[in-house]
C-alpha cells in the first residue's frame, strides 16, 4: 500500500447512481478503515484538530479506528460531536480537517471524513449510543430549530444536564439535513433519523409543528412556560431570486422549493406532494445547494444544466460534488449569466436568456468578478429552471422579538464566542447569525452558544 | 397528532372541522392560516382560519374536497386527528391592528365567494365582538353550495346572499350585487374580498372604479408556508412578495390577478395536467391531485 495515497473508498457506479437515489458513497469497511487510519501520523500539535470547527479530537478517535477499537472511537468523536454520520458525509473536510493534514503536504491528507463516518455507522449497527453522565441541573432551556445547530446545541446542553426542549416548526425533525440534503448525499431512515435518536436519548425533547415567533413569541417562552435561556437555530429560510423579468413564470422554482418537495415531502418517490420534472433543466448557481438541486434533477429525468457566472475555480460548491456531478453527467455552462427567463404565452417556462461573462478584477470577496461579454446574448431552450442563488435570514423571529439586534443583512448579531445576543438569556447560532454556511460551521456555533448559555446560567445562580 | 372534536358536512364537498390545537388557537387572529396533513404521506395544505376557542384550545377549518390531499379529508370524523396541524401562520388582518375608533367610524362591505365565506367569517365576527357592524355579500354558485348563512347573519350588518343562477335569494355574481348597492346610493371605506381568484380579480377591477379600497387574501400554492420556498411568490406593484410571510392579505389593487392564476394552475388544471402528462409521459402516475392516477 502507499502510504502517501488515501485507501480509496468505494462508490455507487455514476451511470447507475444517475437513476435511483441511493447513497452515491458506500463508506469503508472495518478493513478499509483500519488500513487508512494507519496512515495516520498521530502529530503530537494536531493541525486537523485546529481545522474542525467542533474540535474533534482526531488523532485520538483515528488511532482507535487504527487498533480496531472502534467504540473507543466513537466515544472520543461523541466528546465533539453529536452529528458524526451527518458530518463524516457533509463536511467540506478539504478545507478543514484535511485540508490541514500534515500527511497532506507531500500526498493525499488522512481521509478523516470517512473515517469519522465509518465510526458512526459501526456505532448505529453496533447499537452504541452517547451516554449523559452529569447531574440534572433543574434547568429549562428552549432551542428553536432542529437543524444541525440546534442539534448540536441541545446535544450538549443535555450532556451537560439541562433539561432541553427543541421547537421544530415543520413536520419532520433535522432542518435542512432532511429537507435540503438530498437522500443521495445523506440517506434520512439510515442516518439523520438515527443521530435524532441519539440526542433523544441524551434526553431532550421534541415539539414539532410550533413556529416560534408564530405559535409562542421568544418572550412567552421566558415568561410563561419557564425557560430561562433560549437558543435560535432557525436557519437562513427565505430563497434569493435574481430580480430578472420572468422570473414568476410557471417553471420556475427556487432551489429551496425544487429539494423541500423531493426530500422533506419524497416527491422523488412519488408521494402525494408534486414535483414538476423538466425534459431540460437549467439550474442557474455554483454552491452546494445548486449541486444538490442539479443531481436530483437528473435523478428524476432530466438533462441538467448548471449555469454559472464565474469559471469552475471560482465554483463555491465542494469539489467532489462537482467532480460526482460531471460524471453523473450534469452540463456545466460556466461563465455565464441569466439576464431573462422566457415563456410561452400560456406563461409557461420555454427557454433562458443567458450573456458571457468574462473575469475582471478581483472583487471585495477576492474572487475575480465577472464582467459581460457585450454582444454574446444567448438562449438556452429549458422548461425548469431552477434558482440557487443563497437565502437570507427569515424574519419570523427577529419581527416578534424585541430587544433583538439585527444587522443590515437582517442577521441576528451576536458575541462570536458565546452565541450571546442583544437580548439577555437569548443567544443565536448557524444560519440565522452569519447566512447560508455549511452544516459543520452551524454545529460549531451550536456548541459554542451550548457553553455560552452554561456559563450564563451558571453565573446567575438559582 | 391533532383531535378532530366535531366534523360535518357542510354541503356537497364542503366540511368543517374542529380541531383541538391549543398552540395555534392561543395567538392565532383573524386573517391567519394553518397547514394540515392527514397522514404521513400527505401533502401540506394551507387552510385559513374559520373560527377560534382560545379557552377550549380549538380552532375551525373549512375544506372543500378538490384533490388527493383533501380527498382523504372526507372521511374524517369526530374522534379522528390529523396528523400535523401547524399555526398560526402569515400576517393577521389589518382590521386588528386599526384603533376600535377608527373601524367604528368606516363602512366596510365584505365579499365573500364559496368557500371564501369560511374565512370572512372570522373577520366579520371579531368586528361585530368589536362593536363594528360591517355589510356582507356572500356568493355561491347555487342554493345548495351556500354555507354559514346562519352564521353569518348573526354577526353582520346587512347581509346580502345572491346565488350565479338564481337559485336562491339574488341573482347573480357578488359584482352585480356591489354595483347594485352603489346604485342604491350605498358607500364605503373598504373592501374585504375572499374567494376564487377570478372573483377577487373582477372584485378589484370593479372597486377600482368606485375608488373603494379592497383587501384581498390570496391562496396560491405553498410548501412549507414558513418562508423558505418562494412557491407563493406573487406580484404587488412593483415587488415579489410572499404570501406566506408577507401576506395572504394584500392590497387588492395592487396584486398582478393574471400572473398569480397562471401560477395557479402548475400542478392543478386541465391544462397543466396535460402539460405535466406531455412532460412527463410514463413518469406521471399521479400526485397532481387531479389525474387520479395514484388512486
Amino acid at each position: 500500500m502507499d502510504v502517501l495515497k488515501k485507501v480509496p473508498v468505494r462508490e455507487q457506479d455514476a451511470q447507475e447512481r444517475a437513476h435511483n437515489f441511493e447513497e452515491v458513497c458506500l463508506g469503508y469497511n472495518k478493513e478499509e478503515a483500519m488500513a487508512e487510519a494507519s496512515r495516520c501520523l498521530n502529530c503530537k500539535n494536531a493541525q486537523c484538530v485546529k481545522g474542525c470547527p467542533v474540535s474533534i479530537s482526531i488523532p485520538d478517535f483515528i488511532k482507535e479506528v487504527k487498533e480496531g477499537n472502534f467504540e473507543e472511537a466513537y466515544n472520543v468523536i461523541a466528546q465533539s460531536s453529536s452529528l458524526p454520520a451527518v458530518c463524516g458525509r457533509v463536511c467540506p473536510q478539504e478545507s478543514q480537517c484535511e485540508g490541514k493534514c500534515i500527511r497532506g503536504i507531500k500526498g493525499e491528507a488522512i481521509s478523516i471524513g470517512k473515517l469519522e463516518r465509518f465510526v458512526a455507522d459501526w456505532a448505529f449497527e453496533n447499537n452504541i449510543k452517547p451516554s449523559v453522565k452529569a447531574e440534572k441541573k433543574g434547568k429549562k432551556v428552549a432551542v428553536i430549530g432542529s437543524g444541525p445547530s440546534g442539534l448540536s446545541c441541545a446535544g450538549d446542553l443535555a450532556k451537560m444536564g439541562y433539561d432541553v426542549t427543541v421547537f421544530e416548526a415543520l413536520h419532520e425533525l433535522g432542518g435542512v439535513l432532511v429537507y435540503g440534503i438530498p437522500e443521495f448525499r445523506l440517506p434520512k431512515e439510515k442516518v439523520v433519523k438515527k443521530e435524532i435518536e441519539n440526542v433523544k436519548a441524551l434526553g431532550v425533547k421534541f415539539e414539532k409543528n410550533t413556529i416560534i415567533g408564530k405559535s409562542f413569541t421568544i418572550d412567552e417562552l421566558m415568561d410563561k412556560y419557564g425557560f430561562e435561556a433560549v437558543y435560535i437555530g432557525s436557519g437562513a429560510g427565505l430563497p434569493k431570486f435574481m430580480g430578472i423579468p420572468g422570473e414568476n413564470a410557471n417553471g420556475v422554482f427556487s432551489a429551496n422549493e425544487y429539494l423541500t418537495r423531493s426530500n422533506l415531502m419524497k416527491a422523488f418517490r412519488e408521494s402525494e406532494t408534486p414535483i414538476m420534472v423538466g425534459k431540460k433543466v437549467v439550474v442557474v448557481g455554483g454552491g452546494n445547494v445548486a449541486m444538490d438541486a442539479a443531481r436530483t434533477a437528473l435523478r428524476l429525468g432530466s438533462e441538467v444544466h448548471v449555469v454559472y457566472r464565474r469559471s469552475e475555480e471560482e465554483l463555491p460548491a465542494r469539489v467532489e460534488e462537482v467532480h460526482h456531478a460531471k460524471e453523473e453527467g450534469i452540463i456545466f455552462n460556466l461563465l455565464t449569466n441569466p439576464t431573462e427567463i422566457l415563456s410561452d404565452e400560456n406563461g409557461w417556462v420555454r427557454g433562458i436568456r443567458c450573456i458571457k461573462m468574462e473575469l475582471g478584477e478581483p472583487d471585495e470577496s477576492g474572487r475575480r468578478s465577472p464582467v459581460e461579454i457585450p454582444g454574446s446574448e444567448f438562449e438556452i431552450e429549458c422548461d425548469v429552471v431552477i434558482m440557487s442563488l443563497g437565502t437570507s435570514p427569515n424574519p419570523l423571529i427577529s419581527s416578534t422579538t424585541k430587544g433583538l439586534e439585527i444587522n443590515r443583512r437582517k442577521c441576528i448579531v451576536t458575541d462570536e464566542t458565546t452565541g450571546q445576543t442583544s437580548k439577555e438569556g437569548v443567544f443565536a447560532g448557524g444560519d440565522a447569525v452569519t447566512g447560508a454556511a455549511t452544516v459543520i460551521l452551524a454545529m460549531g456555533a451550536g456548541r459554542a452558544a451550548a457553553k455560552g448559555i452554561d456559563e450564563f446560567l451558571s453565573s446567575k445562580g438559582n | 397528532m391533532y383531535s378532530i372534536l366535531e366534523a360535518k358536512e357542510l354541503t356537497d364537498s364542503i366540511y368543517e372541522f374542529v380541531v383541538e390545537a391549543p398552540n395555534v388557537s392561543a395567538n392565532c387572529q383573524p386573517g391567519q392560516f394553518v397547514i394540515v396533513r392527514t397522514n404521513e404521506e400527505a401533502e401540506r395544505i394551507p387552510l385559513t382560519i374559520c373560527d377560534y376557542d382560545r379557552e377550549k384550545g380549538t380552532v375551525t377549518i373549512v375544506v372543500q374536497i378538490i384533490g388527493a390531499g383533501t380527498y382523504y379529508m372526507k372521511d374524517l370524523k369526530a374522534g379522528d386527528a390529523f396528523c400535523d396541524f401547524v399555526g398560526p401562520l402569515g400576517r393577521p388582518s389589518e382590521l386588528i391592528d386599526t384603533p376600535i375608533d377608527e373601524l367604528k367610524k368606516m363602512k366596510i362591505l365584505f365579499v365573500a365567494g364559496g368557500l371564501g365565506t369560511a374565512p370572512v367569517y372570522p373577520q366579520v365576527k371579531w368586528l361585530h365582538e368589536h362593536g363594528v357592524d360591517a355589510d356582507v355579500i356572500v356568493g355561491a354558485k347555487t342554493k345548495s353550495l351556500l354555507i354559514m348563512e346562519e352564521e353569518m347573519k348573526a354577526v353582520s350588518g346587512n347581509l346580502y346572499i345572491t346565488t350565479d343562477d338564481g337559485s336562491y335569494q339574488r341573482s347573480g355574481m357578488v359584482t352585480k350585487v356591489i354595483e347594485d348597492l352603489y346604485a342604491e346610493g350605498k358607500e364605503y371605506d373598504l373592501c374585504v374580498t375572499i374567494g376564487p381568484m377570478i372573483m377577487m380579480k373582477f372584485v378589484c377591477l370593479l372597486t377600482k372604479k368606485f375608488n373603494l379600497k379592497t383587501i384581498v387574501s390570496m391562496n396560491p400554492i405553498m410548501v412549507d408556508g414558513t418562508g423558505m420556498c418562494g412557491a407563493c411568490r406573487l406580484t404587488v406593484g412593483d415587488s415579489v412578495k410572499f404570501a406566506c410571510v408577507d401576506g395572504p392579505e394584500f392590497d387588492g389593487h395592487l396584486v398582478n390577478f393574471d400572473e398569480a392564476m397562471k401560477r395557479q394552475q402548475i400542478y392543478k388544471t386541465a391544462e397543466g395536467r396535460a402539460y405535466l402528462k406531455a412532460k412527463e409521459g410514463d413518469t406521471h402516475h399521479g400526485g397532481c391531485g387531479h389525474c387520479g392516477g395514484d388512486k
